[in-house]
């Protein structure tokens, strides 16, 4: 058990390109971590300086209070799960499992007892004589899970273990995971391309771009306060919409002006805060539109009507996408464009997609009535990325109310822990600690 | 489907008539061979034999079909022995994963069976282990990192009595063209150390393992002989100026004896070098005039002695045989001169011997027991035998009565599937 403290890290490759970039994270005692961002971001490069396979250029790496820089993988005492797992089949369940502990020479009653607890945890119990033949493709899994476990490594890393596997195995594997994590309370580092997988399993989610780190929260502060352009895009799916838009102040007020009508300024932003800025990106995400003919009046007047073009709809039964293509100037639609590509996403980006009610009977070809909740709507600077609108406050409140509800679930999980720990040592959530005033 | 392969493609097109749209485990093509006692994969692995040429099947998600691919052929391209990748067929139907075709390796063996065949009550462990142990260091300073090297993920030739190993599976394989750190090859050591505990283990459990091998004891000397091989291969000296040439020209020929060659040799002013900060702690000479060596060792492959022997005589060996058939020619020629009195040139004399010697034992082979041994093996076990015969009844008896009674009393013995092929 132990926090794993990034400090400064940068990699530098011999051509001198920096596959990380000044990296400061802290992982906590305990946290479940995700490192995500497209391909190339540098997310696996960190990992793999965690584990110590790739050289730290500079920055400092901390497991626990040692400074591991130069310490040699196998003294990091760290787990990766999953990579190159080979089931024996010959040995049984048991024998699988308590492999590595046969290979530290521990003596036989230690190594019943822990395999004997980890077979628990896991609900191998009754197979535990069982060869691997006779598992499931989950159950070998789960297997493959124990013979980490059973190590007592201080923290679990995970790299794109899932992507792999199909999606049914995959989905089961992420809840086993996110599970296990949960009840053992080990600190975990996972990385992952993929943002669905990011929110459902971290406590955390550090996102990277280009080996610089973009913002570190819990899966609700990305979504609801991201840090700028691309962490709005990247996180949710599909993703948020981006319209660029002119500030036009009159007498009745300020609004914005945008290819799909003009909204009032969201109250968590002033005209100052715009200032002398030509132009702005409006974000506002797909599920924060709606039919506005079944809005009821009082929700109506938080936000604003618009009338759109419907180009295609998709209704998929429990939604209704519907799509709505505007006119951008060409300098931004190249900038979306390129943000588009960075974000692996085949979303048009000078097109809206809209969630709305499946109950909606707005179809293609149609003008339709759009209402837009624009309390919920982030603006841009196009040239920095920068989200002009986040709340700080409300950062951190998210942070604090993410770190409490993890700490509750560890306390939960320890009181009901049949077994405690499987050998993870001391993992009990301390209740006096305090948590963090700030997310990061 | 769309089926990718290297050229020249001809053996690779008599694969297009098979079942591809089916699920590989499904398949009941009469060109399927079942291999007994091969290693054990993750995925569905078949073998078809096709032309003359067995060829191993292995079905694995596009990406992992496609990377393997590249990595296998990037070995190939640097000479490391690996399996030889003919091809991937992708775009197989919705649901179908990729599958990679891979050539089997003529007269492989797999250390299931080398354990469950032992060869005159001999266990192999030990040849077994030096061959993976060179195998990994030839992979390492290549800048290969292998990611799961154990014995199942490798293939195993005779090697004139010792072996030599092939690296077969490159899923988990990484290329770090600017070479490996530390860190990664303490990885992939550590990981060998384990995987191979693994599967000794697992030889027990299936009561194949003798009872004087301990899977641990095994595993650990596995790391002992990679630091060893590693050390002897790329570890820095302090050199006296006085006795600099000759440990210089030692240590050349000790890199070269162990099957390695030297890519370059750089000499480091020992007190400059301290000054730059150079991990290593050597010490430099008291009158500071002692200079540091550098080694930088390349792989050899396909060997000094390997390449002669083909250039010679067309015979493809590996590095051990080649080495002993050249000195058998060098025998041979020096018989030759003997007996004409007069100087030979090496081109006639490999001649001679490939046309009177070699081929004489080898066209001898009865055709029933052809396949038990590579027919290199066969020759080299011939040459041992007349030594045996020749020293028991105190007269040389001549190769080819030592090729008959071999052929009578010895290969009948070896288990007709100890080697792959069918």
């Amino acid at each position: 058990m132990a926090a794993i403290t990034m400090k400064n890290i940068v990699k530098q490759y011999g051509d001198g390109f920096p596959a990380v970039n000044d990296v400061s994270l802290d992982v906590q005692d305990g946290e479940f971590m995700i490192l995500v961002g497209p391909s190339g971001c540098g997310k696996s490069t960190l990992l793999r300086m965690i584990v110590g396979l790739e050289d730290i250029t500079s920055g400092e790496m901390k497991i626990a209070d040692r400074v591991v820089n130069k310490v040699a993988p196998r003294q990091r005492n760290l787990s990766m799960v999953f990579q190159n797992y080979a089931l024996y089949p010959h040995l049984t369940v048991f024998e699988n499992i308590a492999f590595p502990l046969r290979l530290a020479k521990k003596p036989d009653e230690e190594v019943r007892r822990r395999v004997t607890e980890t077979a628990e945890l896991l609900e191998l119990t009754e197979h535990l004589e069982r060869k691997p033949a006779n598992l499931s493709g989950g159950q070998r899994q789960r297997v493959a899970m124990g013979r980490a476990i059973v190590r007592q490594a201080d923290a679990f890393l995970f790299d794109e273990p899932l992507s792999n596997l199909d999606a049914k195995l995959r989905g089961q594997m992420r809840a086993e995971i996110s599970r296990l994590q949960r009840r053992l309370g080990v600190t975990t580092v996972y990385v992952t391309h993929d943002q669905t997988e990011a929110m459902t399993l971290g406590d955390r989610v550090a996102v990277l771009r280009k080996g610089v780190l973009q913002q570190v929260g819990s899966p609700r502060e990305l979504y609801e306060e991201p840090a700028n352009l691309f962490v709005a895009g990247f996180i949710g799916s599909p993703s948020m919409n981006f319209l660029p838009a002119t500030l036009d102040s009159s007498a009745e007020g300020t609004f914005l002006e945008t290819p799909l009508g003009r909204f009032g300024l969201p109250d968590k932003i002033t005209a100052a805060e715009i200032g002398d800025r030509d132009v702005v990106l409006v974000g506002i995400r797909p599920e924060h539109f709606e039919d506005a003919s079944l809005v009821s009046e009082e929700k109506r007047a938080r936000g604003t009507v618009v009338q759109a073009h419907v180009d295609v709809t998709e209704w998929l039964g429990n939604e209704l996408y519907a799509y709505v293509p505007y006119e951008a100037p060409e300098d931004l639609a190249a900038q979306l464009r390129d943000l588009s590509r960075e974000l692996d996403s085949d979303q048009l980006r000078t097109q809206a997609v809209v969630a709305l009610d499946p109950a909606s009977m707005i179809s293609e070809g149609q003008e339709a009535e759009l209402w837009i909740d624009t309390s919920r709507a982030h603006i841009f600077d196009p040239a920095t990325g920068e989200n002009l609108t986040r709340d700080e406050e409300r950062v951190a409140a998210l942070g604090r109310q993410a770190e409490q509800a993890r700490l509750r679930q560890r306390q939960a999980q320890a009181g009901q822990a049949p077994t405690g720990q499987a050998g993870n040592g001391a993992t009990q959530a301390k209740p006096d600690q305090e948590p963090p005033t700030s997310p990061d | 489907m769309h089926f990718v392969f290297r050229p020249p493609g001809q053996a690779a097109a008599g694969l297009l008539t098979l079942p591809w749209r089916l699920p590989l485990e499904h398949w009941t093509d009469e060109r399927l061979v079942e291999i007994r006692q091969r290693g054990l994969s993750r995925h569905v692995v078949r073998f078809v034999a096709e032309g003359g040429t067995l060829y191993a099947l292995k079905e694995l998600h596009e990406r992992l079909a496609r990377r393997e691919y590249g990595l296998l052929r990037r070995l190939h391209e640097l000479g490391l022995p690996a399996v030889e990748a003919v091809g991937a067929v992708v775009d197989r139907g919705p649901d179908l994963d990729a599958i990679l075709v891979t050539r089997y390796l003529d007269h492989a063996i797999s250390y299931r069976s080398l354990f469950a065949n032992p060869r005159g009550g001999q266990h192999p462990t030990d040849r077994l282990l030096d061959a993976l142990v060179e195998l990994l260091v030839r992979l390492h300073l290549a800048g290969f990192m292998w990611g799961d090297c154990s014995l199942s993920n490798t293939l195993f030739r005779f090697d004139a009595g010792a072996f030599a190993a092939y690296h077969v599976d490159a899923e988990t394989a990484e290329l770090h063209p600017s070479g490996l750190s530390e860190g990664q090859r303490h990885y992939d050591v550590d990981l060998a150390r384990e995987r191979i505990a693994g599967e000794l283990f697992d030889l027990f459990a299936a009561g194949q393992l003798p009872p004087e091998v301990d899977p641990v004891e095994v595993a650990d000397d596995v790391v002992r002989r990679y630091e060893g091989l590693w050390d002897e291969l790329t570890r820095e000296e302090s050199l006296h100026p006085d006795d600099q040439q000759y440990r210089i020209a030692e240590r050349l020929r000790r890199i070269n004896e162990l099957g390695f060659d030297v890519d370059e040799v750089e000499l480091v002013d020992a007190d400059t070098d301290a000054a730059v900060g150079t991990e290593g702690g050597v010490e430099g000479g008291a009158d500071g005039e002692a200079i540091r060596m550098r080694v930088r060792t390349r792989v050899a492959e396909p060997g000094h002695h390997r390449r002669i022997l083909y250039t010679r005589t067309g015979i493809d060996a590996q590095e051990n045989q080649a080495r002993r058939l050249l000195n058998d020619i060098a025998a041979f020629r020096a018989h030759l001169e003997r007996e004409t009195g007069h100087p030979i040139p090496e081109v006639v004399a490999s001649n001679r011997w490939l046309a009177e010697v070699y081929e004489l034992v080898v066209q001898s082979i009865p055709d029933e027991l052809r396949g038990r041994l590579d027919e290199v093996e066969i020759f080299l076990e011939v040459l041992d035998h007349r030594w045996f015969m020749s020293e028991r009844s105190g007269k040389d008896v001549g190769t080819m009565a030592a090729a008959l009674d071999y052929f009578e009393n010895v290969l009948p013995q070896v288990p007709d599937d100890l080697t792959g092929t069918p």
